[in-house]
């Protein structure tokens, strides 16, 4: 085995500057789960891990001036759930996060570490995207934001630079009447990878859908923003025409593989038909809160 | 290669250890510190035979680093029992016969007693769920179910 490194910096400073200054070499850790993985199968040979749990940003759950949430990167879905409000305002960023391997995997498990590990099948992610959630990144070079689709660049591929690091996301104030669902196709009821993953954001006046942000997983090399399947939604009454129209706009993105999962004209079809039941479930929601 | 220094504290005890970096904390369990209840199924998070707990919070000890330990509290199946005196899940797995083999046992019990903790009248879907990253290839997980559920409610008739 390759000499490894370990360190747990307690500043966001320090850990930056340890994992500018490996180069590449270095492996950021939040809950591991998926490293300590690739690391067992001999997939990644990291130099260095630079395990960020000790830093505060990366651990916190806070509200906004603005009315939204600030979320660290590194917090593990069971902790989120906890928290008393989060999960009402956002119950489908949470159920996604939450639908991620068994209790123990949630107990570490973080939405960060789910979208820089880069799967397109990452559970967390479209109702991350659906959400209008901003990716917080800091680096050598300074801050910046990202909206969430613009992180993944490919499977197992992120559009950080050398050196940056997810510190968080920034959730939006919400409008009164919105809420969100994410639902995933998997052949079992537990425990299994996305075969598609749908993530669906509403806000209704009445009956009227007046905003509205759907993503889809597992159907492209990154989760995908479709936003001609919200424009289908905005501005009606979520009528069969409407979801007819959005659940074409959804199977029309589709660019997925053939695996083992499910087949492409499989994974095309299934899109739309998730979008109908997200967007029901997401509908449901917003009338009721 | 320079060998780190854990001070942490395990079921209770200040305990101190040297491990390597990549040294997960289900190898320094078994190998280092003799507690071998706690079991390596898969060693990927998939079948929990080495669940523990972290500050109270149920993870796969295969999935952690032994270096995170540093600062932080470790259950094991091993500070269970109360000397000799079995934990009423242990005692309740025993009478219902909720075991064959017995390897994914000591990682059920852990799973269990972190959802006994959090909710002391779970319902059987609820147990269900909790224990989905357990996996059992012997019991077909009924008895387990209904062991977990038995021991809730003598516990929680205990309680009153």
């Amino acid at each position: 085995m390759t000499e490894i490194q370990y360190v747990a910096p307690s500043t966001l400073d320090e850990a930056i500057s340890a994992y500018a200054a490996a180069s590449g070499a270095a492996r950021i850790m939040a809950g591991g789960t998926d490293l300590l993985v690739q690391m067992r199968s001999g997939m990644v040979k990291p130099g260095l891990i630079v395990d960020i749990k000790k830093v505060a940003e990366l651990n916190a759950i806070e509200q906004t001036p603005e009315g939204g949430f600030r979320i660290g990167a590194a917090v593990p879905g069971a902790v989120l759930e906890e928290h008393p409000t989060f999960g009402k305002v956002w119950p489908g960023v949470l159920e996604g996060l939450n639908l991620i391997g068994s209790t123990q995997v949630q107990g570490r498990a973080s939405a960060g570490g789910n979208l820089c590990n880069g799967s397109p099948a990452a559970d967390s992610v479209p109702a991350l995207v659906a959400a209008g959630a901003i990716a917080n990144i800091k680096g050598p070079n300074g801050t910046r934001e990202l909206p969430v689709e613009k992180v993944p660049a490919g499977p197992g591929k992120t559009n950080l630079a050398p050196g940056e690091i997810l510190v968080s996301f920034t959730f939006p104030a919400r409008p009164k009447g919105s809420s969100d669902a994410y639902l995933r196709m998997i052949p079992r009821t537990e425990m299994d990878i996305a075969v598609v993953g749908c993530g669906v954001s509403l806000t209704m006046e009445g009956d009227t859908c007046t905003a509205a942000r759907v993503s889809l997983g597992a159907v492209a090399p990154t989760v995908l923003l479709v936003e001609d399947a919200a424009k289908a939604l905005i501005g009606s009454k979520l009528d069969d025409a409407a979801l007819e129209k959005a659940a074409a706009a959804c199977s029309a993105a589709c660019n997925p593989i053939n695996d083992k999962r499910g087949t492409i004209a499989y994974r095309t079809k299934v899109a739309g038909v998730l979008l109908k039941r997200t967007t029901a479930i997401a509908a449901d929601r917003a009338k009721g809160g | 290669m320079a060998k780190l220094h854990v001070t942490t504290t395990i079921n209770g005890e200040p305990t101190e250890f040297l491990c390597e970096p990549h040294h997960t904390m289900l190898d320094v369990l078994r190998d280092t510190l003799d507690l071998t209840g706690s079991k390596e199924g898969c060693g990927s998070g998939d079948c929990g035979a080495c669940s523990i707990t972290l500050d109270d919070r149920l993870v796969c000890s295969c999935l952690m680093l032994a270096a995170e330990a540093e600062g932080h509290e470790i259950k094991t199946i091993e500070g269970m029992a109360d000397g000799d005196k079995l934990h009423p899940l242990q005692q309740k797995f025993l009478e219902m016969a909720a075991l064959q083999c017995g390897i994914c046992t000591p990682g059920v019990l852990v799973a269990a007693d972190a959802l006994l903790k959090k909710n002391p009248n779970p319902s059987e879907t609820e147990v269900r769920y909790w224990l989905a990253g357990n996996l059992c290839r012997c019991t077909g997980y009924d008895k387990i179910v209904r062991a977990v559920l038995e021991t809730a409610a003598e516990m929680r008739g205990a309680a009153e």
